[in-house]
C-alpha cells in the first residue's frame, strides 16, 4: 500500500490516510462543519436581524469557507509535503477563477453602466428590477 | 530496489547532488499519477464552471421584464437538495473507506446510498426546472433564465454522468474485486463527486440564497 513505501512520498488527491477510525472521524468532522456552515449561511439569508447590505458578502465568505472544508476532510488536500503537488495545481486552478470571475464582473458592471440609457434599447441591455 | 541512481548531467539537473530528500526520482506509480491527472481535469471543469458563474453574474438582472430570482426560487427546496448532495458526498468517502479495505458489501451498501441521495436531488432540481418551464420561465424568456438553465443545467448534467459512472463502478466491483486499477478509477469518482459538491455550495450561495434576498 502507498502508506508502507517509504520512497512514495506523494498522495493522490482524495486518498484517505491511516487508520479506520481516523479517516471516519475525518468525513464526520466535515460532514459536521459543512453542516453548521450550510445552516448558517440559510439563517444568514433569511434573518433581518443583520445589516442588509453586508449580507450577500457574508454569504460567498461562507461558501468559500465552506469549500475549504470539502477539500480539507473530503479531498483531504493539506500542507503536508506529500501534496505539494496537488496544492500547486489547486492554487492555479483558484487563480484562473478568481480572474474569469472577478474579470468578467468588474468589466461587464462597467460596461452596463456605460452604456446610455436610450429608450428603445433597454430590451437589449440590463433591465433592474 | 534504489531510486537514487547517478542521475545523466542534463538540462536543468546538477548530477547527482539534487536530490531534495523530498521525493525520488523518475515518474510516479499510476496510483499517483492517475488521480492527480484527474485532479488537473476536475480543476479545468471548475474553470468552466467559473465562466458560467461569470456570465450568470453579468446576466442576472436581465429579465426583460419576465420573472426575477425572488419570484423564481423556493429556499426549501434547495435546503432539501444541498442537504441530499452534501451526504451523497459523505458517503462517498465512507464507500472509499471500506473499499479500501475490500469490505464488498458495505462498500456496495455506502455506493447504493451515495447513488440514491444523488437521485433525490436530480428529481428536485428536475421538478424545479419542470416547474419554472411550465410557468413560462424557461431558458428562452431572458437572458437571465438562459444564463440559469446553463449554469445550472451544467451541474445537473455533470451529476447525471456521475451516476452513470457510480452505476459502472459499481458493477466493475462487483464483477472483477478490488483491483488495484478499480480502486484507483473509484478514487478518480469521489474526487469528481466531491468537486460536484464543492460547486453546488458555489450555486446555492450566489445563485439561490443571494437571488432569493429581500430587496
Amino acid at each position: 500500500m502507498i502508506e508502507n513505501d517509504p520512497e512514495t512520498r506523494n498522495v493522490a488527491p482524495g486518498t484517505p490516510h491511516d487508520s479506520m477510525l481516523s479517516e471516519t472521524v475525518s468525513y464526520v468532522i466535515g460532514l459536521a462543519l459543512a453542516v453548521i456552515l450550510t445552516a448558517v449561511s440559510f439563517w444568514v439569508a433569511s434573518t433581518s436581524a443583520l445589516w442588509g447590505p453586508g449580507v450577500a458578502t457574508g454569504l460567498v465568505v461562507l461558501a468559500i469557507a465552506q469549500m475549504g472544508i470539502h477539500l480539507v476532510f473530503f479531498l483531504h488536500i493539506t500542507s503536508g509535503p506529500d501534496n505539494t503537488n496537488n496544492v500547486l495545481a489547486l492554487a492555479f486552478g483558484v487563480l484562473i477563477v478568481f480572474l474569469v470571475m472577478i474579470g468578467t464582473i468588474w468589466i461587464m458592471g462597467h460596461m452596463n453602466a456605460n452604456m446610455g440609457p436610450e429608450p428603445n434599447m433597454m430590451n437589449m441591455q440590463m433591465q433592474r428590477g | 530496489m534504489s531510486t537514487h541512481a547517478e542521475a545523466p548531467m542534463v538540462g536543468l539537473t546538477h548530477g547527482g547532488s539534487e536530490d531534495t530528500g523530498l521525493g525520488h526520482r523518475g515518474p510516479e506509480s499510476k496510483s499517483i499519477v492517475v488521480p492527480y491527472g484527474f485532479w488537473l481535469f476536475v480543476l479545468s471543469d471548475m474553470i468552466i464552471f467559473s465562466a458560467l458563474f461569470a456570465s450568470y453574474a453579468t446576466l442576472v438582472h436581465a429579465t426583460d421584464g419576465g420573472p426575477t430570482t425572488n419570484e423564481l426560487f423556493d429556499r426549501t427546496l434547495v435546503a432539501i437538495e444541498t442537504g441530499a448532495l452534501l451526504l451523497s458526498s459523505f458517503v462517498c468517502g465512507l464507500a472509499m473507506i471500506t473499499a479500501k479495505r475490500g469490505n464488498m458489501v458495505w462498500t456496495q451498501i455506502w455506493l447504493v446510498l451515495t447513488g440514491l441521495l444523488g437521485v433525490v436531488f436530480l428529481s428536485i432540481e428536475l421538478f424545479e426546472f419542470g416547474k419554472m418551464i411550465s410557468e413560462g420561465a424557461g431558458p428562452q424568456r431572458s437572458a437571465f433564465l438562459s444564463s440559469f438553465f446553463t449554469l445550472v443545467g451544467c451541474h445537473g448534467a455533470h451529476v447525471t454522468a456521475g451516476l452513470l459512472w457510480l452505476g459502472t463502478m459499481m458493477a466493475q466491483i462487483w464483477a472483477k474485486g478490488f483491483q488495484p486499477h478499480i480502486l484507483r478509477r473509484l478514487l478518480c469518482f469521489s474526487v469528481f463527486w466531491h468537486a460536484l459538491d464543492i460547486i453546488w455550495v458555489a450555486i446555492f450561495t450566489i445563485v439561490y440564497l443571494i437571488g432569493t434576498l429581500p430587496a
